[in-house]
């Protein structure tokens, strides 16, 4: 099987499309990002979040009334849904809390619980929710009541029932029992059930995650984010700058007396355009995650840096296959010999990019809520990782020796229109 | 086959084994075999489900105290020597004035001071003609912080590992501001775990003065006259721990303010059945040698009389001497089993230091690390599956080739994580998915190269060996630039336990790459080669 047999497309003579669509998506993305900025995780901003998983569709306008009855109409409820199970039924309570003590983040958490019990009903005075107990104190609580009737042999038979019992919570029924009946699933007797009665209600609700992020934590993390960010892009720099250390384009441009810095541009171009094409793929990407309202979190600074690699790879081998190609043809026009370098690697950029993009796009289906953001900055950034090599770097470096090489640049444009036209 | 790709055989299969190994040990049995697997592949705490906690230890605290303490000792040290002053204050947390000091006498104190307190300084006081300001020294300080952070540690691991947990971490956090990173895998209750850690417990035994409690606070000031006793404090009791027996205040005790033994005097102290109230727990103890001394004298003077164990200022037990103790007991409470163990351990362990300020915590519960394992292993089998029908589908043998190649790359990664003992998070699985997709990289730029090859008519054998020769520098570059930013990632996150799991994946996975598409599919393909009859073409 093979998809791309003897391409010969003139990707340089398209130069002015790339150039509209970069500009398109950047203004886009810049608007937004402008407008209504890029929207930071909570390990960023610092705040409370907890995490709830509903039974049934989640009563989001009754939560929303308890929250603002315990003084917390400022809290966001986000409800999530996911592809791979849409009815997950789990909301994000959030609390923002900029500038505040720690203290009243985690205050903060003991309202928004409050405000859940009190709003949906659930609680009994006395007793505990079976879908917050710990096996552990699930198993004291049975040895207490000994339900089993078996006195001093007791043993750990109720710390294995505990367990048995919590896991089938957690796994089976997904963290909430709605009714004790159903721990019979897990091999509950009724009189083990009634026995829980006594000291635990059901709730069709369960907290399954909680994050408490002091402000301190999270200005000191986007220091971090933003300090490794650069030392990336830095190390990206040195290494393309020791790659490509091989001249550039200075055999085009050697004459004497040239400006030394056109001169030390032509040494660094390739290099440059790299990074420069790696730039554009890092805003375009964060202008999308402002426009489509994605979080960003640590791991999407992860992702970001990967991406940063990644986009880096693809323009490594067509500038890879141009430098070969600039020994093997000194006759040709430079727009034809990247032409056709493009070319020649245009089925390895395809498949190689595609099944990456694949597995990402699978991961970003799949993956579950916790990495939504992180596979959806890899998403984007493989697509436009792959595009802005050939769409971004390539003609950058052609435009800069047609903007320095005048005679040989014109031929080039020529032969690019000719085999267009041919 | 030549002796050459013989050796390069066995050196793979080699590599297989021990990666084998590594994932799975030496397994008699299935069960073995997935024991093994769960024990060597350690899943970190977004997986599992856990309690993770950043905590800061309030080391001003600590040189607060050392401050207050010198003070007291300078007092007393200059009543001693008959050193003459006015007054003596704290001017903050690190330093202390003495005003007006016989100015006969300032080369005796400060012979004792250089004696006696050699972490100070000292200087005159501005604006006093005979005052003299003791610094603490800049070094001290740093001395106090760190030991205090080494206490801190200790005390917090040492509670912590009374919780039972399967490896819970606590270790110094962040540089140096005097942060704690308290990991506790399957602890679920993030509440339970910050009182464990902060919890003083203060215990003391004391005498019972007029041997009975009365019904409230007014009733009792009303009997004594509105006045107490000399050292005697009014306490409010409770026949058990708020939460699991009466209210407290609903009875008030009149005792002893200086305890006969206090928590400090325990040898040890354990959780044990209640023999009085079945089904509840009772906390034992053993006092230590010294204690015993002045505990027995006391419970024999005192039978019939009425001892009290309080507990940070509760009592919570008041109960008739019947004889002599000597140097063991039990605090009767009703006590759970859990409430009881952690008892024992607060007593057990000692208080902290300083007090601690929590600055971050989260909790995975375990419903959610369940849902996130499945999610990771689903993504990861149906790219994975993706992938391999994709490159068989594609490039025929060749495409085997890769697939060989890429499970092979998965079984190294995977062993190293075992061998290296990293922690695999769900970043980390979105690693492991990631190398899927990048691992193919490096096939897909040998193979396409040497189809480019055997299109300008190379002989197979001569193509797949330009294929990999001309291949190989972009390999290694498409490999540098991702590895840059995973080790820079790594480096500058290190800490950030998830997502430092993305960085260890994902460069194993790069590097296990290396050998297996490289070095692991060429021996393939030369073995495919030397058994080809000359003619035949390559499927590719």
């Amino acid at each position: 099987m093979e998809f791309f047999k003897q391409v010969n497309i003139n990707w340089m003579g398209k130069t002015k499309y790339f150039v509209a669509l970069s500009l398109a998506l950047l203004i886009i993305g810049g608007i937004s990002w402008a407008r209504k900025g890029l929207y930071y995780g909570i390990d960023f901003t610092g705040g409370t979040l907890v995490y709830v998983r509903f039974d049934t569709t989640p009563p989001i306008d009754k939560i929303r009334q308890g929250l603002a009855s315990q003084g917390l109409g400022d809290s966001t409820i986000q409800q999530i849904s996911d592809i791979s199970s849409p009815n997950a039924n789990e909301v994000v309570i959030g609390l923002d809390e900029r500038g505040q003590g720690e203290e009243a983040l985690a205050a903060g958490r003991t309202a928004i619980l409050n405000a859940l019990y009190a709003s949906l009903g659930a609680g009994e005075p006395g007793k505990q929710d079976f879908n917050s107990v710990t096996p552990q104190a699930l198993a004291d609580q049975l040895t207490r009541k000994d339900p089993l009737n078996l006195g001093v042999n007791v043993g750990d038979k109720y710390t294995q029932l505990a367990k048995q019992l919590t896991d089938y919570r957690d796994h089976d029924l997904r963290g909430v029992v709605s009714d004790l009946r159903r721990l019979q699933g897990a091999g509950a007797t009724p009189a083990v059930i009634s026995a829980l009665r006594d000291s635990y209600f059901p709730s069709n609700f369960a907290v399954i995650s909680e994050e408490i992020v002091g402000p301190q934590v999270g200005a000191q993390l986007r220091k971090q984010a933003v300090i490794v960010t650069l030392y990336a892009l830095g190390g990206m720099l040195i290494y393309i700058a020791f790659r490509f250390s091989g001249g550039g384009l200075l055999h085009l441009t050697a004459s004497a007396g040239t400006f030394f810095l056109w001169k030390w541009i032509d040494f660094v171009i390739f290099g440059a355009a790299a990074v420069l094409a790696v730039f554009h793929d890092v805003l375009i990407t964060l202008g999308l995650f402002s426009l489509l309202h994605f979080e960003i979190s640590l791991t999407v600074i992860a992702a970001l840096l990967t991406l940063v690699g990644y986009s880096m790879n693809d323009t490594i081998v067509i500038f890879d296959r141009i430098r070969e190609n600039l020994r093997l043809m000194r006759r040709e026009p430079f727009a034809s010999i990247v032409n056709r370098s493009i070319n020649q690697t245009l089925s390895r950029t395809i498949l190689t990019s595609g099944l990456t993009f694949v597995t990402v796009l699978v991961l970003f289906l799949m993956g579950g809520q916790v990495l939504r953001s992180f596979s959806f900055a890899l998403v984007v950034g493989i697509m436009v990782g792959t595009y802005s090599s050939f769409g971004i770097a390539a003609p950058l470096v052609v435009a800069w020796s047609n903007w320095r090489g005048q005679g040989e640049a014109a031929t080039g444009t020529a032969a690019g229109n000719k085999s267009r036209k041919g | 086959m030549s002796s050459n790709l013989k050796w390069k055989a066995v050196s793979i299969v080699i590599v297989v084994l021990i990666s084998i190994y590594g994932i799975i040990g030496l397994p008699t049995s299935w069960t073995a075999a997935k024991q093994n697997f769960a024990q060597r592949i350690k899943l970190g705490l977004d997986l599992q489900g856990g309690t993770h906690l950043i905590l800061q230890v309030q080391v001003q605290e600590a040189v607060n105290l050392e401050t207050d303490q010198t003070l007291d000792h300078l007092k007393s040290d200059m009543r001693d020597k008959g050193i003459r002053y006015d007054d003596a204050s704290e001017l903050n947390g690190t330093q202390i004035v003495v005003h007006n000091l016989a100015t006969n006498q300032t080369g005796a104190f400060r012979d004792l001071v250089s004696s006696s307190f050699p972490d100070w300084d000292i200087s005159p006081a501005p604006n006093e003609a005979s005052g003299y300001v003791l610094s603490l020294k800049p070094a001290a300080i740093a001395a106090i912080g760190q030991q205090t952070m080494d206490q801190s540690v200790e005390t917090i691991t040492r509670r912590i590992d009374n919780l039972g947990l399967t490896q819970p971490l606590v270790a110094t956090y962040g540089q140096g501001n005097n942060e704690i990173i308290v990991e506790l895998p399957g602890e679920s209750d993030p509440n339970h775990a910050k009182e464990v850690i902060q919890a003083t417990a203060r215990l003391e035994l004391t005498k019972v003065v007029g041997n009975q409690p009365y019904p409230s606070e007014q009733e009792a000031m009303a009997s004594l006259g509105g006045v107490l006793p000399p050292d005697t404090e009014l306490l409010p009791g409770g026949s058990g721990t708020a939460d699991n027996g009466q209210p407290a205040g609903s009875v008030w005790y009149l005792v002893q303010r200086t305890p006969i033994v206090t928590g400090r005097d325990l040898k040890s102290a354990d959780a044990e059945p209640s023999t009085e109230n079945p089904g509840y727990y009772d906390v034992a103890f053993h006092l230590s040698t010294d204690a015993a001394t002045r505990f027995g004298p006391f419970t024999e003077q005192n039978v019939g009389n009425q001892m009290a164990t309080v507990l940070n200022n509760q009592v919570i037990l008041s109960a008739v001497i019947k004889s002599r103790i000597e140097d063991s007991g039990v605090i009767e409470g009703q006590f759970g089993q859990q409430q009881a163990d952690d008892l024992a351990l607060e007593l057990r362990s000692g208080a902290l230091p300083a007090s601690v300020k929590y600055l971050e915590e989260s909790t995975i519960g375990p419903s959610l690390g369940a849902d996130s394992i499945r999610h990771g292993v689903q993504a990861s089998v149906v790219s994975l599956l993706v992938v391999l029908i994709f490159m068989v589908a594609y490039y025929r043998q060749a495409g085997v080739n890769a697939v060989v190649a890429l499970l092979l790359n998965l079984v190294i990664l995977l062993a190293a994580l075992g061998y290296f003992s990293a922690v695999l998070t769900l970043p980390g699985i979105a690693g492991v998915i990631l190398t899927i997709g990048m691992g193919v990289d490096s096939n897909v730029l040998i193979f396409e190269r040497i189809r480019e090859e055997l299109r300008s008519a190379k002989a197979p054998v001569s193509a797949v060996d330009l294929g990999f020769k001309r291949a190989f520098l972009t390999i290694i570059d498409t490999h540098v630039t991702t590895l840059v930013s995973a080790a820079i990632l790594f480096v500058g996150v290190a800490e950030k336990g998830a997502v430092a799991g993305f960085a260890v994946t994902l460069t194993i996975g790069l590097l296990a790459n290396l050998f297996t598409s490289v070095y692991v599919s060429r021996v393939i393909f030369d073995w495919h080669l030397a058994k080809m009859p000359r003619q035949a073409e390559l499927s590719i």
